[in-house]
């Protein structure tokens, strides 16, 4: 190994690239950003400001918090309806003054003061979802309209007013203690922003209308092709904006004891900032309530920063228009180039050196010589399929492949001319066994294990299998599903091929080439799935030797093939038994003479070998270059090759003529044929094998004789 | 052609029929209020729409591209208080003004770079650098809420000029009225305004530099909105930045709007403008003359603001098709 491959395997395969887009790809990244935000702005300002986190201090903030809490909840709800309320300053305000006007000067009951304050808000609220849910004007525009309106109102009414409320001597506990007092410890303010952030985030993630309100922000269109109301779930938006303002506004007419010209000033850019810091989308459908109470913190924290800092008039609105511009610049970007970036950083590729092999060539004289015999097999449903990756036959000789389109298609015996669906799963069914009872065991791509009773009922054993704690990709879920075999106590074992990307991305896989496929148990007396291997490089073909004491599994991009011990000193490991061959091995199954058919998707080349061993390369080929550009493993040549027990090749066959088969992901011998199939082809071929035992079916030898 | 105002039907509608309730009340306050009807009142009527006009020019110039501008009061007052203060402490006037015009390009750029290039909604860029320019001025340029023109400068001076005993600034907004009708009516850069604000993919893909004309726009207000506040010191002798926080912005998009030019862009003209000025310069002087307190008159012109936003809501309903998610 030279010294610049050395450099080349140190810095790709010790450096954790993948982890990059692996974090990029989860959703809580988006809070990450706000949350930093967050706890930079805490410490920044928590250690410039004396007694920042003093309890009198924090006390009194909160309080305020609380309250600019309870607006920026319903702004959250809002802009996740793909709106947004900028009439909320104007509501608060009014609806501080309706407090104030019940208690002060009307002297009721506080508890009539509250009811007012939410009159007003839900009010104002509804007169806001009406002129923008049905009658569909713009929000901005509206609110910004309603905004100034309630300002103009709530002026007069201050400046009529002030008088009185100053004159009046009503009074009452209840309303010191929400101004004033803690209950364990914490303020009425806060105590009310707690419970309704914790209502609002369980009815948005976990009720009908919170759902809607989330579908109508993320597509209006669609939303409303769906059935959903769209026109009543936007105006509930707001009227939800308005009762959390006025909650808002009861609470500071409690604190203040009066309303002055100053209540609610600028409240709406600030709660709009807050909502768009914490990572609240514009435009709907992406953001939380807890996003919104971080936003909040942020822009509180800041501008009661600067004021105890004694910065002067306009500091507030500088860095409130910083802080916004930044925020929007941000979110938009982010959000319009999040997959972009992704795409850019998600591929990893690993160096690997390939050893040497023998050719596979005809004339070349090895076991690996390809020759034209496949080209000779009948086809079976020609035109009619799309993508059988593997074919069976039960004991009536029925034949069954899965299809691209989701579907398992049986063909029927003697002559496999009619077909019909024999079930529908979804996903893409590839590899497939028999178990004791007759059902039939499907490896679904993208989807889990599956199994079909005789009587066509279709049911999930498996969809997921432990989580490990050091992987960040959630690799609990089965990403790639790819053959199994049943083991004589009933064990399904089976392959995952890749944790890293989806089933219909194999080819990326390849380029990839890093070592995250697994080999799986699913144990049907508890329906448990457990992980036994890990880390090979694309698991695919899975078969239990004739025994039934090991099982064989291919491993593809390293074109390998390995055993896997059930029984015997050797249980739990596994070994390789084929190493290095010229093609990329896929479905592995019995054949009628105590050895074993192996089917060759593709055959490897010195270029792509080479650029193995040349990560960066590969990198900036999935970057830079369309998709059908790429270098992958060549899958226009295939075959099928039989070995033995201990590893040894009998030989092999293949299609030269590249036109029937040329490449096979799939063999299974049945009373002395051998149907082939293939996952990019368009049939199933039946070859006659000379000298194969005429009686030898697979349902036999695993199960034995037909009872 | 039709986009331009005179020859859709709509639009034309709207226009004719705020003409004519602007015809209306000026005939009804020319009867009803003692003192409308003279030479001096209307001199006044014109000269309190003027700015508010030139500022509308501006805006429309913005609004027909399918943007808007809410940074407009907030250049105009502030780009003219740090011109004062630069001044009144003893700065160059030539330096000062250098400074201060670098100041409002920049800003204009920023704002067409931020929704051209980065394509983030215009209102919230606008939004934003308004609050950003008011808080930075405000708080590290100047050192008062109010800047006196210095005694004697070219800017007092402006403010006295008298052409037939009509006051300049009306003189400015009929220049820039027809400066900017020439532009839109006649220019290839005044054509592809209403071709962006009409269909903006369509207008990129015919191979308009949707981009750069955007980034003009803004910057063509903001120059617009220096103009405006240099007249608002000329004749109030100082500038007040506390302007920013009154709804002189609304009042602007009150213009716009009311007179015809739709907020989804791609219609409407310099005689939209003048129309809606128009009408909302009776109404400002009639109220004035009625003696309606400040904060009543608000009221009512938010109420007026609101009703034309829905006629237009009406009248240029939203285009499902070419709407974008997010265009709130």
């Amino acid at each position: 190994m030279s010294f610049r491959e050395r450099l080349q395997s140190w810095r790709y395969n010790l450096v954790p690239d993948h982890l990059v887009g692996e974090i990029l790809s989860k959703r809580w990244t988006d809070n990450a950003i706000p949350f930093l935000a967050l706890v930079a702005t805490l410490s920044v300002f928590g250690s410039i400001i004396p007694g920042f986190f003093k309890p009198m201090s924090l006390q009194e903030s909160t309080r305020q918090l609380g309250e600019f809490s309870l607006v920026v909840t319903g702004m959250t709800v809002v802009m996740l309806g793909g709106g947004i309320d900028l009439s909320v300053g104007s509501i608060f305000a009014l609806s501080c003054f309706s407090a104030v006007f019940v208690f002060f000067i009307l002297e009721q009951s506080v508890w009539l003061a509250l009811a007012a304050s939410i009159a007003t808000g839900l009010l104002f609220g509804a007169i806001n979802g009406y002129l923008i849910g049905y009658f569909r004007l713009r929000a901005f525009l509206t609110t910004l309209v309603t905004f100034i309106f309630g300002r103009a109102l709530f002026d007069i009414l201050v400046t009529t007013y002030a008088a009185d409320v100053q004159l009046s001597d009503a009074t009452s506990d209840v309303l010191d203690f929400i101004g004033d007092d803690t209950f364990w410890g914490l303020s009425v303010a806060v105590w009310a922003a707690i419970i309704l952030a914790i209502i609002t985030h369980v009815a948005l993630t976990r009720s009908r209308p919170g759902w809607h309100v989330q579908a109508v922000g993320g597509s209006r269109r669609s939303a409303h092709n769906a059935g959903i109301r769209v026109r009543r779930t936007v105006f509930m938006t707001y009227v939800f904006s308005g009762f959390c303002a006025s909650l808002g506004g009861f609470l500071i007419a409690c604190r203040l004891s009066g309303a002055g010209p100053g209540t609610g000033l600028n409240l709406e850019v600030m709660a709009l900032t807050a909502a768009v810091v914490g990572g609240v989308s514009l435009g709907g459908g992406r953001g939380s309530v807890i996003k919104g109470l971080m936003g909040a913190i942020i822009v509180l924290t800041m501008t009661n920063g600067l004021i105890r800092l004694g910065y002067g008039t306009g500091t507030n609105q500088m860095v409130l228009g910083i802080m916004l511009a930044v925020a929007v610049t941000i979110d938009i970007r982010w959000l319009k180039n999040r997959h972009k970036v992704l795409d850019e950083v998600y591929v990893a590729p690993v160096y690997l050196k390939m050893g040497a092999t023998q050719s596979a060539a005809p004339g070349s004289g090895t076991p690996y010589e390809l020759d034209n015999r496949l080209s000779e097999a009948d086809h079976i449903g020609l035109g009619e399929l799309e993508g059988p990756e593997d074919v069976i036959l039960d004991r009536d000789d029925h034949l069954y492949c899965g299809t691209r389109h989701g579907e398992i298609v049986r063909f029927f015996a003697p002559d496999y001319k009619h077909s019909e669906v024999f079930a529908h799963i979804g996903g893409f069914p590839l590899g497939l066994a028999f178990d004791k009872t007759g059902n039939l065991i499907s490896c679904v791509g993208a989807m889990g294990l599956y199994s079909v009773s005789p009587e066509r009922e279709v049911k999930r054993l498996s969809a997921e299998t432990s989580r490990s704690w050091t992987s960040i990709v959630d690799d609990a879920r089965l990403r790639d599903p790819n053959d199994c075999d049943i083991a004589p106590d009933g064990r399904i074992y089976f392959t995952d091929s890749t944790k890293r990307y989806d089933a219909h991305d194999w080819a990326l896989d390849s380029i990839e080439n890093r070592a995250t496929g697994r080999l799986l148990v699913y144990d049907p007396k508890d329906a448990s799935t457990k992980t036994l291997l890990d880390g090979y490089r694309y698991t695919n073909g899975v078969c239990m030797a004739h025994d039934g004491k090991s099982l064989f599994f291919a491993e593809s991009w390293a074109c390998r093939v390995h055993r896997y011990w059930l029984e015997g000193p050797k249980a739990g490991t596994a070994e390789c038994v084929i190493r290095d061959m010229p093609g990329y091995p896929d479905n592995i199954n019995r054949a009628s003479d105590g050895n074993y058919w192996m089917a060759w998707l593709g055959m490897r080349t010195p270029s792509f070998d080479l650029s193995l061993r040349h990560p960066d390369m590969r990198k900036r080929m999935t970057r830079r270059l369309p998709q059908d550009e790429w270098l992958f493993p060549n899958i226009n040549t295939g075959g099928v090759v039989k070995f033995n027990e201990k590893g040894g090749i009998v030989e092999a066959m293949g299609d030269l003529s590249g036109a029937a088969h040329p490449m096979v992901t799939s063999m299974r011998e049945h009373k002395g044929y051998l149907f082939v199939g293939g996952i990019l082809n368009n049939r199933i071929g039946r070859y006659r094998i000379a000298g194969a035992d005429p009686n030898w079916t697979s349902p036999a030898s695993y199960w034995g004789a037909k009872p | 052609m039709n986009a331009t105002g005179w020859l859709n039907w709509r639009s034309l509608n709207q226009e004719g029929i705020v003409f004519a309730i602007a015809v209306v009340l000026f005939i009804a306050a020319a009867i009803g209020l003692p003192g409308f009807i003279n030479s001096n009142n209307l001199v006044a009527i014109v000269r309190s729409v003027s700015v508010l006009g030139i500022l509308a020019l501006g805006m429309a110039v913005v609004i027909i591209g399918r943007g808007i501008d809410l940074s407009a009061v907030a250049i105009m007052a502030m780009s003219v208080a740090w011109y004062l203060q630069l001044l009144s402490s003893g700065m160059s006037d030539g330096l000062a003004f250098a400074y201060v015009l670098a100041g409002v390009l920049a800003i204009g750029l920023l704002n067409g770079i931020l929704v051209a290039y980065a394509e983030v909604p215009a209102i919230f860029v606008t939004l934003a650098t308004a609050s950003f320019v008011f808080g930075y001025v405000r708080s590290q340029l100047i050192t008062q809420d109010a800047v006196p023109v210095p005694p004697g400068h070219w800017v007092e001076l402006l403010g006295g000029l008298r052409f037939l005993d009509i006051p300049v600034e009306v003189f400015v907004f009929a220049g820039l009225a027809f400066a900017f009708f020439l532009f839109l009516r006649y220019t290839k850069w005044g054509r592809y305004v209403y071709f962006a604000g009409d269909n903006p993919v369509a207008a990129r893909n015919i191979g308009i530099p949707v981009r750069p004309m955007l980034v003009l726009r803004y910057v063509l207000s903001a120059l617009v909105s220096l103009i405006a506040g240099l007249l608002t010191a000329a004749s109030l002798h100082s500038i007040n930045t506390r302007i920013v926080n009154s709804t002189l912005l609304y009042d602007i998009v009150l213009v716009a709007v009311i007179g015809g030019i739709g907020l989804s862009g791609g219609r409407g003209g310099v005689r939209n403008v003048l129309v809606g000025a128009a009408l909302i310069g009776i109404l400002l002087n009639a109220m004035t003359i009625i003696d309606i307190p400040l904060l009543y008159q608000n009221l009512i012109k938010a109420a007026i603001l609101l009703a034309a936003i829905i006629v237009d809501g009406f009248i240029n309903p939203r285009d499902e098709q070419t709407a974008q998610q997010g265009d709130i």
